[in-house]
């Protein structure tokens, strides 16, 4: 097999705290092949922005680091290369959307400007060029009257379609990787779906491989066919979609599952009891601790879960969870 | 146009709040004991009750408060603010003669305070911990603290007594002769101090500000979706961050229109400079009424056009301010 497009390995994110330091992503590893869909999900609070954060190069300046791990794309090593190079990559080869629709964009320019900006700055396009390819990229993600709507300002628009203006920034130069954090958890629920019905499209006329961050797990089955659950900083279960929806290996999962009863009718009849996970995500400053953070709130806790950090458990040829008794489960 | 008609309104506003201050002013110089005919009647060195209710007929000061009034404020809207009668100098002359040093003063005063205050705003928002933050902080303190007159005697000591490098008083040196440059460089050398002793407030104020919104726009999100496209850090800097970051100084730097009475008299005062600060000063001491009422209706118009200004420039900055939406 070819090497992945993104493999990122042993990945150890640090938060410089007021009480100390916290690993707010703690050894994580995981591959994105050229084209695939990749799914993140977590409770909030679980380091999946960071995760983002940490690939795209856009830590908190000062208080987060990548302390160890390596993420390697297409060849080449981000976490030691030039300002300059990463530069050259973000916005280009690997692009992001943010969970923010309604604060991501500049209040003052225009959304053609900002659009056209980006295509000004790794495609060497003219005014001119960049100018009308906003539109066209306008047109693309469904703007109405997008000659019109160029020179609107952000504060003319809806969220729904700043989301779609961040979208059509994000894709601009065609990017390998599309990196989208929770694109619509800010947005109505109606929105919500056509927003992800245009990633599908767009995905599908690309080709770009995309780190789709929710925690909507309706969106998960509908849009990736890997999914990576994170928890406490940490990867708790991941493999393809349908065989972890299908037989879940990590107690947190089996909790994720049964919150949303859809997915469950859709992959088998039977229904379950629609429950949550008693409980929260403990505080960053326990991330480290040498021991199965979901203890807390595991029905299968038992005294190893509480001494050792588990290790990854693998079933089948790709599905791997991090749990003590994941046999069991 | 939306733009265009929202400014109109702004002027519109502008001359009913100039006809406010109108009637105020005058309101209170009526209140105020004291009038034009015991004035003239001092400076005769006394009058009896005979010539001074000629003086008041003459004057029309006998007739009601309305009339009065009325009469006052049409003279006003022909430019007319009656005549001085201690400098014995039509008002509207008089200060148009001082107006403009007073307007280089607090322009310069301004403008160089807005420029250095962003440009220290900006340095001190990347590094908190650098140079000139502890500049600005400092800065501030001194700002605040310290009142004016005394920054401005200590420059006075300092630059023009001990180190003789710039003039003692004035705007320029009438002995001196020469060409347009000549008299140029005169004028910029009898500005350094008093510029710099009103600009120091307005810079502490305007680099303090400029810090903390620089701050807070460097870590807002559409600075990382900058960040994230791969914008060079001076696109990200100047031309994402410090746009957001002008509009909280330009409404500061509007308020403080207000100081080109307060402010100048006193600073005007230390440097003898010739402008509307030195002459109200006087003319209150003097009780000088129509002196006195011009100078307020002349604030009054400078505060609004000023506020105006304002308005434009951040039409320029934030397409929010105005508008449609
Ligand atoms: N700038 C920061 N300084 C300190 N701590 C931070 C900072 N940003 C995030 N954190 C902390 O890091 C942890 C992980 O945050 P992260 O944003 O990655 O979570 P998430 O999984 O994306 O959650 P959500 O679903 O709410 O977006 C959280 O506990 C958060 O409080
Ligand atoms: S390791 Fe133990 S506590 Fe953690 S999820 Fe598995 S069973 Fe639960
Ligand atoms: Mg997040």
């Amino acid at each position: 097999m070819s090497e992945p497009l993104l493999k990122v390995q042993n990945l150890r994110i640090e938060l410089s705290l007021r009480d100390g330091i916290a690993p707010v992503i703690d050894d994580l590893s995981f591959e994105l092949g050229a084209g695939e869909s990749i799914s993140f999900v977590g409770e909030s609070g679980c380091g999946k922005s960071m995760t983002a954060l940490g690939i795209m190069g856009l830590l908190p300046e000062k208080v987060g680091r990548i302390a160890s791990g390596t993420i390697t794309f297409d060849g080449e090593e981000l976490t030691t290369v030039t300002q300059k190079r990463l530069r050259a990559i973000r916005g280009n080869e690997i692009s992001m959307i943010f969970q923010e629709p309604m604060t991501s964009l500049n209040p003052v320019y225009t959304v053609g400007e900002q659009i056209a900006e980006v295509l000004r700055a790794h495609q060497g396009l003219s005014k001119a060029a960049a100018w009308n390819n906003a539109i066209e990229l306008l047109d693309a993600v469904r703007i109405p009257n997008a000659k019109r709507r160029v020179s609107d300002y952000p504060f003319q628009m809806s969220g729904g379609q700043r989301q779609r203006v961040m979208i059509a920034i994000a894709l601009a130069c065609e990017p390998k990787i599309l990196i989208a954090d929770e694109p619509t958890t800010a947005l109505d629920v109606t929105v919500q779906a056509e927003i992800f019905d245009l990633l599908n499209e767009l995905k599908r006329q690309t080709g770009t491989a995309i780190i789709m961050i929710t925690h909507d797990m309706g969106a998960v089955a509908e849009m990736a066919e890997r999914m990576i659950v994170m928890y406490a900083g940490r990867n708790a279960e991941q493999g393809p979609v349908e065989q972890i929806i299908d037989h879940p290996r990590h107690p947190y999962t089996k909790g994720l599952i049964s919150c949303v009863p859809h997915i469950m009718a859709t992959l088998n009849d039977e229904r379950h009891e629609l429950t949550e996970i008693a409980g929260i995500v403990p505080p960053l400053r326990e991330f480290g601790k040498d021991r199965c953070l979901f203890a807390s709130r595991c029905n299968m806790v038992s005294q190893q879960c509480l001494d050792k950090r588990p290790p990854e458990a693998i079933f089948g040829d790709s599905q791997r969870s991090a749990c003590w008794h994941a046999e069991a489960v | 146009m939306a733009t265009l008609q929202s400014l109109l309104m702004r002027i519109v506003y502008a001359v009913i709040l100039l006809m406010a201050v109108l009637v105020l002013n005058f309101s209170m110089m009526h209140l105020a004991p004291g009038d034009v005919a015991d004035t003239i009647s001092q400076s005769m060195g006394g009058a009896d009750q005979e010539i001074l209710d000629q003086i008041r007929a003459d004057y029309g000061l006998d007739q009601p408060f309305l009339v009065q009034l009325g009469s006052y404020m049409g003279k006003v809207l022909r430019f007319d603010l009656g005549y001085s009668f201690f400098y014995n100098t039509p008002v509207t002359q008089l200060i148009l003669q001082r107006l403009p040093a007073t307007l280089l003063l607090v322009f310069t005063a301004q403008i160089l305070a807005l420029f250095i205050g962003v440009i220290l705003g900006v340095i001190s928002a990347r590094k908190p911990n650098g140079i000139a933050s502890h500049f600005v902080t400092i800065l501030a303190l001194f700002g605040y603290s310290a009142p004016v007159f005394w920054t401005g005697i200590l420059l006075l000591i300092g630059f023009s007594l001990n180190i003789q490098l710039f003039p003692v008083a004035g705007m320029r040196d009438v002995t001196i002769e020469g060409g347009f440059w000549v008299h140029f460089v005169d004028i910029v050398r009898h500005l350094v101090l008093p510029v710099i002793t009103l600009g120091s407030i307005f810079l502490a104020l305007y680099s303090r500000l400029a810090r903390a919104t620089m701050m807070e726009v460097l870590g807002s999100d559409y600075v990382r979706t900058a960040k994230a496209k791969g914008l060079s850090e001076r696109e990200v800097v100047y031309k994402h961050a410090l746009k957001n970051s002008l509009s909280p100084v330009i409404t500061l730097a509007g308020l403080q229109f207000s100081a080109v009475i307060s402010g100048a008299v006193l600073v005007e005062a230390v440097f003898s400079w010739p402008g509307l600060g030195t002459l109200a000063f006087q003319s209150i001491i003097a009780r000088d009424t129509p002196t006195i009422l011009g100078i307020l209706f002349f604030s009054a118009l400078v505060v609004i056009i000023g506020n105006l200004l304002t308005d434009i420039a951040l039409r320029f900055v934030d397409p929010r301010v105005g508008g449609k939406g």
